[in-house]
C-alpha cells in the first residue's frame, strides 16, 4: 500500500507553482497534529496495512522539524507495518539541505526527491527560487555524505527567453552528479501563480512548443546516453547494480491502479472504486479535522473512468497499458470497439500495439494526452 | 355590424403593446383575472421572452358603452421589419389604429412606417401615450412629436399607462366614438380577407380573416382565390380567450376557419376566401406572395442528424408558411438545407426554435441575399448561395437588392449613424430633425450589407436608441465578387461568402485572422487563405502543434486531467473535416462575427 502526505508550507512561492501551500509557517505545528489525526481517520482507508511506500510531498516537506517528523511517523508506524525495504521519500529544497538536517532526515527517510530545477542563478532567481546555483550541486554531494544513495533531482526545462544554451548546461550539471532518479517538466504556465499574471498583463510571454519539443529530445538523447531508462514521460531512472532500477515506485503506484492514500490539505486518494481530495485550505482543512471530520469531495469512478484513467497514466509509461486489462475493466473487447482510433494512432506513427500491450512510440511521446484522449471510451 | 369596431395596435418593440391588450382584455372581462399570464397574446415562449410579438393575434372583446353592447375585434400586429406584409394585412383589416408611444422613448422608426400603412389605409388613428407613470416620462414633449406627426389635436392623445391601467376606459371610449363600423355588403358575395394563420396539431390550420363582404356560415363550401383550393367551413367562430365556435360569421366581423388544412404553406396571409358557388368576382386587392429575402444553409452540428433535422422542418414548416428550404449538399458540412428566411430575425427565431422545440444544434452558414447574375450569353441566374455563383469569365454584370432604410435617433449618435451607414455602401437621401433632439436618416443601402450584424452594431453605437425600419427598392447593378476560404489548399464551401469587390480584401484578411484564433493547433501547419478565383487575397498560418501532452501526472492529476481530455475528445467529435484540416464548429458561426 501507499501513503501520501501533503506538507502545504513553503519559505516563499514560487513563480510556476499551482501547488497547494501557504507561507506562512506559524500553522505549522497544529497542522501536523491535524495531519495525524486523519492518518488516525482514515485508518480504514487502504484495503492493507502494510505500507510499500511514503512520500511527503508539498509544499515543502524538508521545512518539517526533527519533533514534527517523529510525530508523524510516530503516528504511521503505530497503525502501519513498514515492509522491509519500503521506499521514504521527502521533497527537500537545496537550501534546507545543510548537514546537519541531512543527518536528521536521514534517520527517517531513505529517498530524497530534490527540487534542483536549474543550475543557472539568473534563472532560479526569475523563478523566486529559495537556493542559489552553488547550493542545487553542493546539496547532492552533502545528501551522499549524510548516506543517501537514492536520490532524484527535478529541472524545468522549455524556459523562455533565455540563451539557447542554458538547457544544455542544466543536462550536462546534471549528468555530472550520476543520481539515480531523474524528474523533467515541460515549464507550464499555470493560471493562478505568478507567471500566470505576467502572462496575462504581457510581461511573461510562454515558449514556443518547438521550443519544449525540441529541448524533450536532447533530455531523453542525453539520458539514454547516460544509462537512464525512460520508464514515464518526465521520469528517468539509472540501471541498479544487477536489481531493478531505481524507478520512483511511490509514483509507479499512481500510474498501475494501486490503491493509495493521501493525507493533508488537497491530498488524493483512490481505492479502486472512487477517487477522492481533501479541501485545499489549511485552515478549513484543520477545523473540519477538529471536529472529526473528512473534508473531502469524493468521485465515484464510472467503468469509463476507470478505463480512461487507466490509459492516460499507463500510456505515459514504458509498460504500457494491458490490453487484456483494458478489455476486463471495460467488460468488452477494447481492440474491437476502439479500432479505427487505435488503426489512426498507429498510422500517426504515436502508438504501437504488440504482445497485448499499448506502448506509445518515441514521437508518441510527445503527443501522449491526444493519443490517451483519442482512445478514451464512453 | 354597427356595433362592430376592428382596430389594431402600432407600437414600437417594448412600447407596451401587449401589457395594453392584456389590460383591455381585463377590463371588458374578455379575461378573469384569475386567467391572466402577462403579454396574454403572445403564444410562443420565445415571444413572451424577447417581449416582442412575431406571430399576429386576434381576439373579440364585447364592451357595453352608453346602454349599447358592442363587439371589439383586436388584431394584433407583428413588431419586426421581417414582418412586414403580415403587418399590412392586419391593418387592411381594420377600420382604426391605437397609436401606442412610449412616453420615455418617443416616436421610433418602426412605428412611423407602420403609422404611414394604416393611414394609407385610412384607418382612424386614436394617438396613445404610455407608461406615464414612469420616471423618466416626457409627456409634453412626446405629445410634441405626436402632434406634429399626426397633425392631431393635443387634448385627442389619451394618456395611459397599461402596466398601471390607467387610460383604459377613455381609450375603450373612443375607440367605439372615433372608430367607424365597418361597411360592406352582407348580401353580396363573400369576400373574406385572411390576415393570420394559427397552426394546431390536432386540427390542422387554423385561418384568421376579417369578413368584407357577404356572410359565411359553418358547412358552406369555400374557395381560397389565389391558391384556388377548395374546402368545407367545418367549424368556425370567434377568438376569444378561446375559440368559441358559431353557425355564423357576419359581414363586418373577424372570426376563425378550420377545415383540415394539414400544411401552413396553402394559408397565405392577403389570399381571400369566397364561396364556392356565388363566388366574389374578384379578390380583395393587395395579396402578394411572401419571398424570402436572407438564405443560409442550416446543418446539423452531428453529420448523424440529418434525417431528424429534416424532420423538424417539415413540422417547423407546418406552422412557419415564411419559411422556404431545400435539401443542399457541401463538402464541409456534409448533408444539410438551404433555406429563405424573411429577414435577419426570421432566421434567428428559426434557428432558436430548431434547438428549442426539436432539440436540435445546428450550424448556420454565412447568410446571403439573392442576386441577379446576368450571363454574357444575357441569361439571368438567381443566384442566393455562393456555390450557385457561375464562374467569373461567364459573367456580365450582378445586381443585388436595395433597401430604403429609415432610421431614428437621438440627434448626438448622427455621426455615428452615419460612418456606420456610409461604411456599408448606403447613399443618404434625406434627414429630418423630428425634434430638436431627435432625427430621422433615410439611406439607401444594399440588403446584403443589412444581413451582416448591422442592426446589431446599429444599436451599439446609438447606446440602443436608434430604431430601423426598411422597405425593398429594387436590384441595382453591384461589382460583386465570390470571396473563398482555403484550408491548405482544399476550398471550404460553407464558409465561402459573396461580398463587394470594394470589401474583399478586408473581408479576406478579418476572416483569415479570426480563422487562425480558432482554428486549433494540428500535427501539420495549416495555411489559411481568401482568394477571389485564383487569386490569393489574404494568407494566416496556424502552426504545427509539435507536442500535446502535459509534464506532470501523479496522484492528484488524474481526475482533472481526464476530465479535461474528455472535453477535448467531446469538442473534436464536432469538428468538421475538409482535407486533412479539423474545422471545429465555432469557425463557422464566427463569418457573421468578423465585422
Amino acid at each position: 500500500m501507499h501513503l501520501y502526505l501533503h506538507i502545504p508550507f513553503c519559505k516563499q512561492a514560487c513563480h510556476y507553482c499551482d501547488f497547494h501551500f501557504s507561507t506562512s509557517l506559524k500553522q505549522k505545528g497544529p497542522l501536523v497534529d491535524a495531519l495525524c489525526r486523519e492518518i488516525r481517520l482514515q485508518r480504514e482507508y487502504l484495503p492493507s496495512r502494510t505500507l510499500e511506500t511514503i512520500y511527503f510531498g508539498g509544499g515543502t516537506p524538508s521545512l518539517l522539524t526533527e519533533s514534527e517528523l517523529a510525530q508523524l511517523f510516530g503516528t504511521i508506524y503505530d497503525l502501519y507495518t513498514v515492509a522491509p525495504g519500503a521506499e521514504i521519500t521527502l521533497e527537500a529544497n537545496p537550501d534546507d539541505l545543510a548537514a546537519s538536517k541531512l543527518a536528521t532526515l536521514r534517520r527517517y527517510v531513505n529517498r530524497l526527491s530534490i527540487g534542483i530545477q536549474t543550475f543557472d542563478e539568473a534563472t532560479l532567481r526569475w523563478m523566486n527560487r529559495a537556493h542559489s546555483a552553488t547550493e542545487a550541486e553542493a546539496c547532492v554531494w552533502l545528501a551522499r555524505d549524510a548516506g543517501f544513495d537514492n536520490l532524484s533531482i527535478d529541472l524545468i526545462y522549455g524556459i523562455p527567453n533565455r540563451p539557447t544554451d542554458r538547457w544544455a548546461y542544466d543536462l550536462d550539471r546534471a549528468l555530472s552528479l550520476d543520481v539515480p532518479h531523474l524528474s523533467a517538466y515541460a515549464l507550464t504556465i499555470e493560471p493562478d501563480t505568478a507567471f500566470g499574471r505576467w502572462e496575462k498583463t504581457g510581461r511573461l510571454t510562454p515558449a514556443d512548443d518547438a521550443l519544449a519539443a525540441e529541448q524533450f529530445s536532447e533530455l531523453t538523447q542525453a539520458l539514454k546516453q547516460a544509462g537512464y531508462e525512460h520508464y514515464e514521460i518526465s521520469n528517468f531512472a539509472k540501471k541498479g547494480n544487477g536489481s531493478a532500477a531505481h524507478y520512483a515506485r511511490h509514483n509507479t503506484a499512481y500510474w498501475q491502479r494501486r490503491p493509495y492514500l493521501g493525507i493533508g490539505p488537497s491530498a488524493h486518494s483512490y481505492n479502486g472504486q472512487s477517487r477522492q481530495y481533501n479541501i485545499a485550505n489549511n485552515s478549513r482543512y484543520m477545523k473540519a479535522i477538529e471536529q472529526g471530520e473528512l473534508p473531502a469531495t469524493v468521485e465515484n469512478l464510472t467503468i469509463a473512468d476507470q478505463v480512461n484513467d487507466y490509459l492516460l497514466t499507463g500510456l505515459r509509461t514504458q509498460w504500457g497499458c494491458s490490453l487484456t486489462e483494458l478489455s476486463a475493466l471495460l467488460g468488452a473487447d477494447f481492440t474491437r470497439q476502439q479500432a479505427s482510433d487505435l488503426a489512426d494512432m498507429q498510422r500517426a506513427g504515436w502508438l504501437i500495439m504488440e504482445n497485448d500491450t499499448l506502448r506509445l512510440t518515441e514521437a508518441g511521446k510527445l503527443f501522449a494526452d491526444r493519443v490517451a484522449a483519442t482512445l478514451f471510451v464512453e | 355590424m354597427k356595433h362592430i369596431r376592428n382596430f389594431c395596435i402600432i407600437a414600437h418593440i417594448d412600447h407596451g403593446k401587449s401589457t395594453l391588450a392584456d389590460r383591455l382584455l381585463e377590463f371588458t372581462k374578455t379575461v378573469g383575472a384569475r386567467d391572466m399570464q402577462a403579454q396574454l397574446l403572445d403564444d410562443m415562449d420565445l415571444e413572451r421572452e424577447r417581449g416582442i410579438t412575431i406571430k399576429s393575434h386576434a381576439i373579440q372583446m364585447n364592451y357595453t358603452y352608453q346602454g349599447e353592447t358592442y363587439t371589439l375585434n383586436l388584431i394584433d400586429t407583428p413588431g419586426h421589419v421581417d414582418f412586414s406584409y403580415e403587418v399590412s394585412r392586419s391593418i387592411a383589416a381594420c377600420e382604426g389604429a391605437l397609436l401606442l408611444v412610449d412616453a420615455s422613448q418617443g416616436i421610433e422608426a418602426q412605428t412611423i412606417s407602420n403609422l404611414y400603412l394604416a393611414m394609407n389605409n385610412d384607418l382612424v388613428i386614436i394617438p396613445v401615450l404610455n407608461k406615464i407613470d414612469l420616471p423618466g416620462a416626457m409627456p409634453e414633449e412626446v405629445k410634441d412629436e405626436m402632434v406634429d406627426l399626426l397633425g392631431c389635436e393635443r387634448d385627442e392623445i389619451i394618456p395611459a399607462s397599461g402596466k398601471e391601467g390607467i387610460g383604459v376606459p377613455e381609450i375603450l371610449a373612443a375607440i367605439v366614438e372615433r372608430i367607424p363600423a365597418p361597411k360592406g355588403n352582407p348580401d353580396g358575395p363573400l369576400q373574406a380577407l385572411i390576415f393570420d394563420s394559427v397552426f394546431n396539431s390536432y386540427r390542422g390550420i387554423e385561418v384568421i380573416f376579417r369578413n368584407v363582404n357577404g356572410r359565411i356560415r359553418k358547412g358552406d363550401r369555400v374557395k381560397f382565390m389565389a391558391t384556388g383550393k377548395e374546402y368545407f367551413a367545418d367549424e368556425i367562430g370567434t377568438l376569444r380567450l378561446d375559440k368559441e365556435p358559431r353557425d355564423v360569421i357576419e359581414c363586418g366581423d373577424v372570426g376563425y376557419l378550420i377545415s383540415g388544412i394539414k400544411v401552413a404553406k396553402e394559408v397565405k396571409v392577403g389570399d381571400t376566401i369566397t364561396h364556392i358557388e356565388q363566388p366574389a368576382s374578384k379578390p380583395i386587392q393587395g395579396f402578394e406572395e411572401v419571398k424570402p429575402m436572407v438564405f443560409a444553409g442550416i446543418y446539423p452540428v452531428d453529420t448523424s442528424e440529418f434525417e431528424d433535422l429534416r424532420e423538424a422542418m417539415e413540422k417547423l414548416q407546418l406552422n412557419d408558411a415564411a419559411l422556404v428550404w431545400e435539401p443542399e449538399t457541401s463538402a464541409a458540412l456534409g448533408f444539410g438545407f438551404r433555406c429563405g428566411f424573411l429577414g435577419m430575425l426570421h432566421m434567428e427565431i428559426v434557428q432558436e426554435r430548431l434547438e428549442r422545440e426539436f432539440d436540435m444544434t445546428v450550424i448556420t452558414t454565412v447568410p446571403s441575399v439573392r442576386f441577379e447574375v446576368i450571363t454574357t450569353r444575357g441569361e439571368t441566374l438567381v443566384v442566393s448561395a455562393p456555390a450557385e455563383m457561375p464562374d467569373p469569365s461567364t459573367i456580365d454584370w450582378i445586381e443585388e437588392p436595395f433597401i430604403k432604410a429609415q432610421i431614428i435617433s437621438k440627434a448626438e449618435y448622427v455621426g455615428a449613424i452615419m460612418g456606420l451607414c456610409m461604411d456599408k455602401r448606403s447613399i443618404l437621401k434625406n434627414q429630418v430633425y423630428l425634434t430638436a433632439d431627435r432625427v430621422e436618416l433615410q439611406f439607401e443601402m444594399p440588403l446584403a450589407e443589412v444581413v451582416f450584424d448591422f442592426f446589431d452594431k446599429l444599436k451599439t453605437i446609438s447606446r440602443g436608441y436608434a430604431s430601423l425600419d426598411y422597405e425593398f427598392l429594387g436590384n441595382r447593378e453591384s461589382s460583386m465578387v465570390k470571396l473563398d476560404i482555403m484550408l491548405n489548399g482544399d476550398r471550404v464551401d460553407a464558409l465561402s461568402a459573396i461580398v463587394h469587390r470594394d470589401k474583399a480584401y478586408e473581408w479576406g484578411k478579418k476572416l483569415c485572422e479570426k480563422l487562425r484564433e480558432l482554428l486549433p493547433r494540428q500535427q501539420f501547419e495549416i495555411a489559411i487563405q481568401a482568394a477571389i478565383g485564383q487569386k490569393i487575397i489574404a494568407r494566416e498560418t496556424v502552426k504545427a502543434l509539435r507536442k500535446d501532452v502535459l509534464a506532470k501526472c501523479y496522484g492528484g492529476d488524474i481526475s482533472r486531467k481526464r476530465k479535461l481530455l474528455e472535453k477535448q475528445k467531446k469538442g473534436k467529435k464536432r469538428m468538421r473535416q475538409v482535407g486533412n484540416v479539423e474545422i471545429p464548429q465555432e469557425a463557422f458561426m464566427a463569418v457573421l462575427k468578423i465585422n
